[in-house]
């Protein structure tokens, strides 16, 4: 039987298989076994409440979907009182998502849900800064590690920092994670997006924009997942279209400790206990004992940086 | 928000082996597969037991087969048509509109659907009711036609008023007779299908003492004319709502619609909430 335990900083986790932030909540409780997850990632809360943004919040693209839902948020005493308990009802680690719109509201928010029963905190830094003229903290190295120093300061759980896949040098954002204390980091969330309706002339999404998820990423976060985990000596998390045990595998070969699933259970909700029985019998079939000797196995062959120039622009 | 209890997690030995879903995504067989008039198609499928036990006003999420030149990435709400726990069996009945209606046409008898469900909060009835109103609109009329079976089992009478277009586009009016329903049809080719003349059969049956509840579904206009009803007659009622949905879980928020709940407008999911929500608590 495949060792399926992974640890990512302080944590064990049963299985490296949970799901990405926004795409888990109370309902799938109805479907599937939450106990069969490494761990359970809340959708992302806020200290304001947020009723979200105009419809249509979601589009279908070729290969996945565009998303613009706006983080609609009860604020932290409606999680604290009701979501809080029904999770704690199952085994696996909790993870709680947050966002703010600056660095001391980060802060503040990781403070008041820092208490038992949340084993470590998702920084979604991946959102609108609005001391930086909204550009989303996780642009940048500069803005991330000052969210990241705050937010280190504020909590002794285990902090995650979840990056944008947004930016040009992800490599340098990820180190500067790392410097101010992430025990780990989600590598990635959506890819900034639209679409347009051809009858119409509209947009199809009521904020414009929005982010694109689904099988159509998974190459491009690989990508990143594979450039950050070389940048850094902490775990990193892979979330990018994944749907199935092949696709965590390959993430896990780039590099990833573990992998979470989002827009996949939308299509089949059982679709994480489908990728840990697939990634143990993966494992089994080449006598790996332990899923985490996938981690960074990734076999190449020595190239020189210089190499790559033919990827880059001509000059 | 409701207050969702959702099932014990397992404290067995064995972990997982005591989890009991109350939604099934499945591979079910379809059985039957026909077009009922132009416009719409009836399909029948045999299928687990928790989705055989779906009640009146609940929905699926199919996953939709992609037709040629387009692929229908997202699963497609539908509402029961019918469901049967002593056959196993589950049935819909839809117009082609889209992407996913399309490759659902294309669908022969023996070809697997892959179906989730049952899902939401369907009707409820009061068994203190003696008689109930069914109003609807084109494809909502399918919609409610489970509630037929449902309100006799409980002894209710029920008057369909079933709008369409024209005379053959009018569903489910079989399944209300076969219920012993009172029907009335009407449509626009008959002249028959304004407000105002639906009016004066609602005003009608209320006088009669023949509506203890409205039940609709299909038309933003006779939601309207019911609401106001219901506020003048004190009466209550339900209607089952649509809308772009995602994860038809209450996970992603993006099939939410306005509710005025106790003079306060506030967002509600129509696939976690609903479909099936107060009369008087929708924005028509």
């Amino acid at each position: 039987m495949t060792d399926m335990t992974v640890r990512i900083g302080g944590l064990t986790l049963a299985s490296p298989v949970m799901p990405a932030s926004g795409t888990f909540a109370e309902g799938l409780a109805r479907v599937m076994d939450l106990d069969r997850l490494g761990a359970l990632v809340t959708k992302t809360i806020t200290r304001e409440l947020r009723d979200g943004n105009p419809l249509p919040r979601v589009a279908e693209v070729p290969g996945g979907m565009l998303n613009a839902i706006g983080i609609p948020s009860k604020g932290v005493p409606c999680f604290l009182r009701d979501s809080l308990p029904f999770y704690q009802r199952w085994r696996p680690p909790l993870v709680v998502s947050i966002s703010a719109p600056t660095a001391e509201g980060f802060a503040a928010l990781a403070a008041e849900i820092s208490v038992p029963g949340v084993t470590a905190i998702e920084a979604n830094i991946s959102c609108p800064n609005i001391e930086e003229d909204g550009k989303a903290f996780a642009m940048q190295a500069g803005s991330a590690a000052a969210v990241m120093r705050r937010l280190r300061a504020a909590t002794s759980l285990p902090l995650w920092a979840k990056l944008t896949p947004n930016t040009g040098d992800m490599a340098a954002v990820a180190l500067a994670c790392e410097d101010e204390g992430a025990d780990a980091l989600v590598v990635a969330n959506t890819i900034l997006a639209m679409s347009i309706d051809l009858q119409t002339f509209k947009p199809r999404l009521g904020n414009i924009m929005g982010g694109l998820s689904g099988p159509a990423v998974k190459p491009i976060v690989l990508r990143q997942v594979y450039q950050c985990a070389r940048a850094v000596r902490i775990p990193v998390i892979g979330c990018g279209g994944i749907s199935t045990a092949l696709d965590a595998a390959e993430y896990m070969l780039a590099g990833a400790t573990a992998v979470q699933v989002g827009t996949a259970t939308f299509l089949q909700p059982e679709a994480m206990t489908q990728v840990i029985d697939g990634l143990a019998q993966f494992c089994a079939a080449r006598g790996i004992g332990h899923v985490a000797e996938l981690t960074g196995a990734l076999k190449r062959e020595d190239t020189h940086e210089a190499d790559l120039a033919w990827a880059a622009p001509a000059p | 928000m409701r207050d969702e209890a959702g099932p014990q997690p397992s404290m067995g030995l064995r972990g997982h082996s005591a989890f009991q879903p109350s939604a099934v995504a499945e591979k079910a067989l379809i059985i039957s597969h026909e077009a009922v008039n132009g416009e719409y198609r009836h399909m029948r499928l045999a299928c687990n037991a928790v989705a055989a036990g779906a009640a009146p006003g609940q929905f699926f999420q199919l996953l939709c087969p992609a037709p040629p030149g387009e692929a229908p990435f997202l699963r497609r709400p539908m509402s029961v048509y019918g469901a049967d726990p002593a056959t196993g069996t589950v049935e819909f009945l839809y117009k082609v509109t889209g992407a996913g209606t399309r490759g659902l046409a294309m669908l022969g008898v023996g070809d697997q659907l892959d179906i989730l469900g049952p899902l939401g909060q369907g009707f409820t009835l009061d068994p203190a009711w003696r008689h109930i109103v069914a109003v609807g609109r084109g494809a909502g009329l399918a919609t409610l036609a489970p509630l037929a079976r449902a309100a006799r089992a409980q002894g209710i009478g029920v008057t369909a008023i079933l709008s369409a277009r024209r005379p053959e586009l009018v569903v489910s009016e079989a399944q209300f007779r076969a219920q012993g329903a009172e029907v009335l049809a009407v449509t626009e080719s008959d002249g028959t299908s304004s407000p105002a003349y639906v009016e004066r059969q609602l005003r009608a049956l209320t006088a009669a003492g023949r509506c203890d509840a409205f039940f609709t579904c299909g038309s933003a206009r006779l939601l309207r004319l019911q609401q106001d009803l219901a506020r003048e007659f004190g009466l209550p009622g339900q209607v089952a709502l649509e809308q772009q949905m995602a994860c038809g879980l209450g996970i992603c928020f993006c099939c939410v619609r306005d509710f005025q709940v106790e003079g306060r407008t506030l967002h509600k999911r129509v696939c976690w909430d609903g479909p099936v929500f107060d009369l008087l608590e929708a924005v028509a």
